[in-house]
């Protein structure tokens, strides 16, 4: 049985007809951390929202995928696929925290749920309660479960979102670049909280922050003007890279 | 004295003049009206009683305030859909293609003077409206529903309601617009990321996030219902007294802008007549302000809703 859960074949994404990510081949096992890292506009990104079929909804422009996204065997670009779904099963977590300013901690976790057409409001409650316990956030807001969601920290807030994310249950957690808007308090504990996580879900994450990524990824890939340059084990790849291009990156020669 | 403060104080004069004409615009109400409100009393307000005959003078502003508020709640109900409608599909929904041409055309909605409106529904619209939905309805429904009842004329509060609703469909639609469209894109990706359809997104990010707004950009139309006078006027039917007090919305009735409007040439300067007018104006005045300060209020704190995510 294949350990890989997700991977890319010759995956090619555009903005208008402009190749923001180059023929990627990207491979993501099961219960491990990647860490995407690259230069400002490398197309890590805008790689991560082609897992979800993010990409697409892109406001304002005309963003088209190439190739194969594969989900455990599946395409996720086949014409039979319902982007939603797949959606459901891959969870994202942006940049930005961005919980729902007008509902509650508690209706902001369990905002999938609802979508789903869980109603249950015991079963919602024990949802709730487990995922911001995933986050360590419990104990932090128990008492305020109905203030609203923007009432508490960025820090806070970040791991709001990934509560709201893992409540509904995906099989892999995309991150875009989580911790840029937190202090580094907030920081190493979402980056404590990865290592926790990737016991029950296949991470990914885009990160600026390179050592960010030799702290929580087992493998990391260095991206370049929308090329994969080269991926590796973290470890290998930050003491011994094999591209001149690489080496210069992590040595902060550019970037 | 430089020119920068000349213009400096020039500008301000202007800016100040606003407020001047405000309180100058109150204080005429209030003294003008003065007289009936003595004789009156509150009666004024919440009597229906409307003579302008010398000797048996009597006024009562109660219809009129029943008119112009079933008829632009009977306004609101129809463009509150059909503006939240467009305002979803300019600012979501549309190719860009058809975005630009559209909200221009939406726009010009604002534009035709409010007297063609009442043209069209004076000489057009109103045997529509009595022969293909009143008529029916009264035939079906008006023994059971008194608010159906009476016989088909179509200048009533009902076609006043629906004139009013076209007139007002530009003000909502693109206040609307602007408040969905300023949804920042995080919101709507949030929802999508746990997997929500575009209907799903709505609901759960840009209504949520913009709902003071729109409901700001509803009482806003209220706003610009209350105070419409010239197309009103022309299709209400134009009832005094307890006679615009119908229970029937199928029945002619008095808005408190067409009573003026009707009326102020045949006011008899030495009667009480043109001080209950502007007593009526006093009123109307009083409801737009207080509708404009919601609207105002509901708006801002639509966008206080932004300010927390920064």
């Amino acid at each position: 049985m294949s350990n890989i859960k997700l991977k890319t074949e010759s995956l090619n994404a555009m903005f208008n007809g402009q190749k923001a990510v180059d023929d990627v081949n990207l491979e993501f096992p099961k219960n491990t951390i990647t860490a995407l890292i690259g230069p400002s506009g490398c197309g890590k990104s805008t790689l991560i929202r082609t897992m979800n079929r993010m990409h697409e909804l892109t406001p304002a422009t005309d963003a088209t995928v190439e190739g194969k996204v594969v989900l455990d065997n599946k395409n996720i670009y086949d014409s039979d696929v319902d982007p939603t779904l797949i959606r459901r099963r891959v969870g994202m977590v942006f940049q930005k925290p961005n919980p729902f300013p007008t509902m509650s901690i508690f209706d902001n976790v369990v905002a999938g749920l609802k979508l789903n057409g869980l109603r249950d409001k015991t079963k919602l409650r024990e949802i709730c309660e487990s995922s911001l316990k995933g986050v360590a956030l419990w104990d932090e807001v128990k008492e305020d479960l109905d203030k609203s969601g923007t009432s508490i920290s960025g820090g806070q807030q970040q791991r709001l979102c990934i509560a709201r994310t893992i409540a509904v249950q995906p099989e892999v957690i995309l991150l875009d670049e989580p911790c840029s808007a937190l202090d580094p308090i907030s920081t190493s504990k979402i980056e404590q909280l990865l290592t926790e996580l990737k016991k029950q879900y296949t991470i990914i994450i885009v990160t600026h922050n390179m050592q960010q990524a030799a702290r929580v990824a087992d493998t990391t890939a260095f991206m370049y003007l929308g090329k994969l340059i080269e991926v590796g084990k973290t470890q290998k790849l930050f003491e011994n890279p094999k591209e001149e291009m690489t080496e210069n990156y992590i040595t902060g020669k550019f970037g | 004295m430089n020119a920068d403060k000349i213009f400096k104080q020039f500008s301000s004069v202007m800016a100040f003049s606003a407020i001047g004409i405000m309180i100058l615009i109150v204080f005429v109400l209030v003294t003008q009206s003065a007289p009936v409100w003595q004789e009156f009393g509150l009666d004024f307000a919440f009597g229906s009683d409307w003579n302008p005959v010398e000797g048996r003078e009597s006024y009562g502003v109660r219809p009129y305030i029943y008119g112009t508020l079933i008829t632009s709640f009977l306004a609101l109900l129809l463009a509150v859909p059909i503006s939240i409608g467009i305002a979803i599909f300019l600012s979501e929904l549309a190719p860009p293609i058809i975005r630009e041409p559209l909200s221009f055309i939406v726009e010009l909605l604002a534009a035709v003077p409010s007297v063609i409106y009442g043209l069209w529904g004076l000489f057009i619209f109103r045997f529509y409206i009595r022969d293909y939905i009143e008529e029916p309805v009264i035939n079906s429904l008006g023994d059971t529903i008194p608010i159906f009842s009476g016989i088909p004329f179509g200048l009533d509060l009902f076609t006043a309601g629906i004139i009013l609703a076209v007139m007002i469909i530009p003000t909502i639609s693109s206040v609307a617009r602007e408040v969905i469209y300023a949804v920042p894109a995080t919101q709507k990706e949030a929802a999508y990321a746990l997997g929500a359809t575009r209907w799903e997104m709505m609901r759960t990010s840009v209504f949520n996030y913009a709902k003071s707004g729109l409901f700001g950009a509803c009482v806003l139309g209220l706003g610009r219902a209350v105070g419409e006078t010239m197309a009103v006027t022309m299709v209400i039917g134009n009832t005094i007294g307890a006679q615009a007090l119908p229970e029937s919305l199928f029945q002619p009735g008095q808005s408190m802008a067409s009573i003026i409007a009707n009326e102020f040439n045949e006011a008899d300067p030495g009667s009480l007549h043109p001080s209950a007018l502007i007593g009526v104006g006093l009123i109307l005045f009083f409801f737009a302000l207080i509708i404009q300060l919601f609207s105002l209020y509901l708006r801002e704190r639509s966008l206080k809703v932004g300010e927390v995510l920064d």
